[in-house]
């Protein structure tokens, strides 16, 4: 191994190094001002992170996983999650192995920036010594699994289908930029290498290339403008990035670590929601899975869209999508980043309706009810289900059937959760029901609270502090009587379709007891999009400014995906579903409840 | 003039302080306001009502007489629920015009 150049320089690491140099100040900056932004604690916690060996395990596994390997876009898709890790893995162990060469064979040039870069115009090296043709091939490997997944990139451009995307965002002026400067990087860079593969030495892919081109060449004048272009594309790219989406590279590794320390986002723009805003990779992923696209009106209200905004600061556009969103969470499980949207939306509503009036002075005036004997289940219908007043019956109906000793809260009605505040962004004002409601709750001397509304029960889990208290959805509960023999259900052959509520699956997790209970009741069918990705029944009260129309048509959208294996009946757990579902359906639909109740022996 | 004599509280309008620019503002921003039939199926389910006087349907009878400061604080108490969005039976999108309107008329005389 012997230096080709002596002195380590040549004229065309120029263009690069003003890219990197530019990116890592501009990178330098940025962290700094998100620190800056992020609330005096949360910065405690940040650094506190740093010190505690189990998040420090999960961050590094989380970045490896999401960052280099991408398990996340192959759990969706197996061919979109090859092309992107084949090119960030790929471009990653170049990165590494440019630098173990450097370290093992011209140590006098660690921490150049350029060198391990352009390493094969800097150095010869035969490639029959073990440790030309060892490395020189790991290097041809990876470059090989790189153009591989530039070619996938480049066929998707033209076909997403193929990679099981409807739909891609549009990109913008930076992001196309970058996006072909990235293509041209690594072509470039198998010229630039088979060119001097003849000098330099190079192995399976370098090597034909330069014999290929030796044949009509006939000369080595070509091995300049090579370098030079690979240099000017990668310098481009890093001058682009910024700007581009490709900006996600680097701010997913800060995402990571701010999420595993437990921060949230607290103002729309700045802090830990920067974070997220620069990690949105633009992929698209959110455009197929946000339920309001059934219209193609609707597509730029895309959480791609609502965030590229927020970076260009488009107060007007940024408003109008915060919103519109239904707040159905769909976008943020599918995201492969794990931004979560629906935060800084919700905290982008708080800076338009945190400063209006508001006056529930009536709080002081509600008392607990003083009681007899003290139950140990608490039922919490919530405002909704008042309005389906079949799904307390049924409830009713299962308590007394299991014997159970109940207490029902809120049978005269009661306070609102909290929750439809929160989505507003109405913050301060929902702390207060909350406070009430958790006085009131903790007074009642309780040991299980059983909801109707999961819109009740996502915010008692996230936002109420109740020591002592087991939250159970009333899917849960009639699940637990059924494993528990308390009642008997009669089993015949009707065929069921369960809707996952947004809140309850998405929101609370709770996935396979509402199944269990359905298949006990006949037999339970598949939805074409369920669990996770379940659609939005178009009723949520997550969306602000959303009408009749638009909302009829996700409904029917939702439907459709139900009855795909035309169940007899449409199976749901949430009273604002059910209502929704009823106005629209041709299928009859009932709650979980209901359902039982009438089955029940 | 009130004598004290009748039996309701006066409902009479200045219309010097009669502001019918907000109102237009709010009908250009939420033409919803303009479908409300007065029908007070909003009022009927809603839950802060049972707390406290709270009503979209006289906010917006009070709204179209130019009281404005009646009007909101009939719509203070609200707790963004959501019930009268789904019992409308003309469609209006309750919770959007709520704060619509709090925005608008936040300093009403």
């Amino acid at each position: 191994m012997r230096e080709r150049i002596a002195g380590g320089y040549d004229n065309f690491v120029i263009p690069f190094m003003i890219g990197i140099i530019f990116l890592l100040v501009y990178l330098f900056i940025g962290l700094i001002r998100i620190l800056k932004h992020v609330p005096g604690e949360d910065r405690k916690r940040l650094f506190l992170s740093f010190v505690n060996p189990k998040i420090i395990i999960k961050d590094l596994r989380d970045i490896i996983c999401d960052c280099l390997l991408h398990v996340k876009i192959f759990k969706r898709n197996i061919l979109l999650g090859y092309m992107h890790a084949s090119i960030a893995f790929g471009w990653f162990m170049l990165i590494v192995i440019g630098h173990i060469e450097v370290a093992l064979f011209v140590p006098q040039r660690n921490g150049s920036l350029y060198y391990p870069v352009f390493y094969r115009f800097f150095v010869a090296e035969q490639n029959y010594t073990l440790k030309g043709a060892f490395f020189f091939f790991l290097m041809d490997f990876f470059l090989l699994i790189v153009l591989g997944g530039v070619g996938l990139a480049m066929y998707k451009r033209v076909r997403s289908i193929a990679m099981g995307m409807r739909r891609t965002t549009k990109p913008c002026f930076a992001d196309r930029v970058a996006l072909y400067c990235l293509w041209s990087i690594f072509p470039l860079r198998l010229l630039a290498e088979g060119f001097t593969a003849g000098i330099s030495g190079g192995s399976f892919l370098t090597k034909p290339v330069n014999m290929l081109f030796a044949n009509f060449f006939g000369n080595d004048l070509n091995i300049y403008p090579t370098w030079w272009a690979y240099s000017i594309a990668l310098g481009l790219f890093f001058l682009a990035m910024p700007f581009s989406r490709y900006m996600h590279i680097p701010t997913e590794v800060l995402l990571i670590v701010m999420r595993n320390a437990g921060l949230k986002v607290t103002r729309p723009r700045k802090g830990f929601a920067e974070a997220e805003i620069y990690s949105c990779s633009s992929c698209g992923i959110c455009l197929d899975a946000c339920p309001m696209n059934v219209q193609k009106k609707n597509i730029n209200y895309s959480s791609v869209y609502f965030i590229r905004f927020l970076r260009r600061h488009n107060t007007r556009k940024i408003n109008e999508i915060a919103d519109k969103c239904l707040m159905c969470g769909k976008c943020v499980v599918l995201c492969p980043v794990g931004v979560e949207s629906c935060n800084i939306k919700m905290a982008q509503r708080g800076t338009v309706t945190e400063k209006l009036p508001y006056d529930y002075s009536y709080l002081q005036e509600i008392h607990a009810p003083v009681k007899e004997k003290k139950e140990k289940v608490l039922y919490f219908a919530g405002c909704m289900t008042h309005l389906t007043p079949s799904i307390i019956k049924s409830m009713q109906k299962i308590f007394e059937a299991a014997g159970e000793d109940y207490y029902f809260a809120d049978s005269d009605g009661g306070l609102c959760c909290g929750r439809p505040l929160m989505m507003a962004g109405k913050k301060e004002a929902a702390k207060e029901l909350i406070k009430k409601n958790s006085e009131l709750f903790m007074a009642s001397g309780c040991e299980t609270i059983v909801l109707s509304c999961p819109i009740c029960l996502r915010v008692f889990k996230e936002e109420y502090r109740l020591p002592g208290i087991k939250l159970l959805h009333h899917t849960q509960y009639i699940d637990s009587l059924i494993k528990e023999g308390r009642i008997s259900v009669n089993k015949d052959d009707t065929s069921f379709v369960y809707h996952d509520p947004c809140e309850l699956g998405r929101g609370c997790k709770i996935y396979d007891e509402p199944r269990n209970v359905v298949a006990a009741l006949g037999e339970l069918r598949h939805a074409s999009k369920e669990k996770k990705e379940s659609i939005c029944c178009g009723g949520s009260v997550g969306s602000l400014t959303l009408n009749f129309d638009d909302r009829a048509k996700i409904t029917r959208e939702s439907i459709k995906a139900l009855t795909v294996e035309n169940p007899d009946k449409i199976i749901t757990a949430c009273p604002l579903c059910l209502k929704t579902f009823s106005d629209q359906s041709m299928v009859p639909v009932n709650d979980i409840a209901e359902a039982v109740a009438e089955k029940i022996a | 003039m009130d004598f004290g004599y009748s039996l309701s509280p006066s409902s009479r309008i200045d219309l010097d302080l009669f502001d019918r620019n907000r109102f237009n503002t709010l009908a250009e921003i939420e033409p919803d306001v303009l479908k409300c039939m007065a029908c007070g199926s909003c009022t009927a389910t809603c839950t802060a009502g049972k707390y406290a006087k709270n009503s979209l349907r006289s906010a917006i009878l009070y709204l179209q007489n130019g009281q404005d400061k009646q009007a909101l604080e009939y719509l203070k108490p609200c707790m963004l629920c959501g019930k009268c969005f789904m019992v409308c039976p003309r469609g209006i999108n309750t919770r959007h015009l709520i704060l619509s309107i709090l925005k608008i008329y936040n300093n009403a005389k």
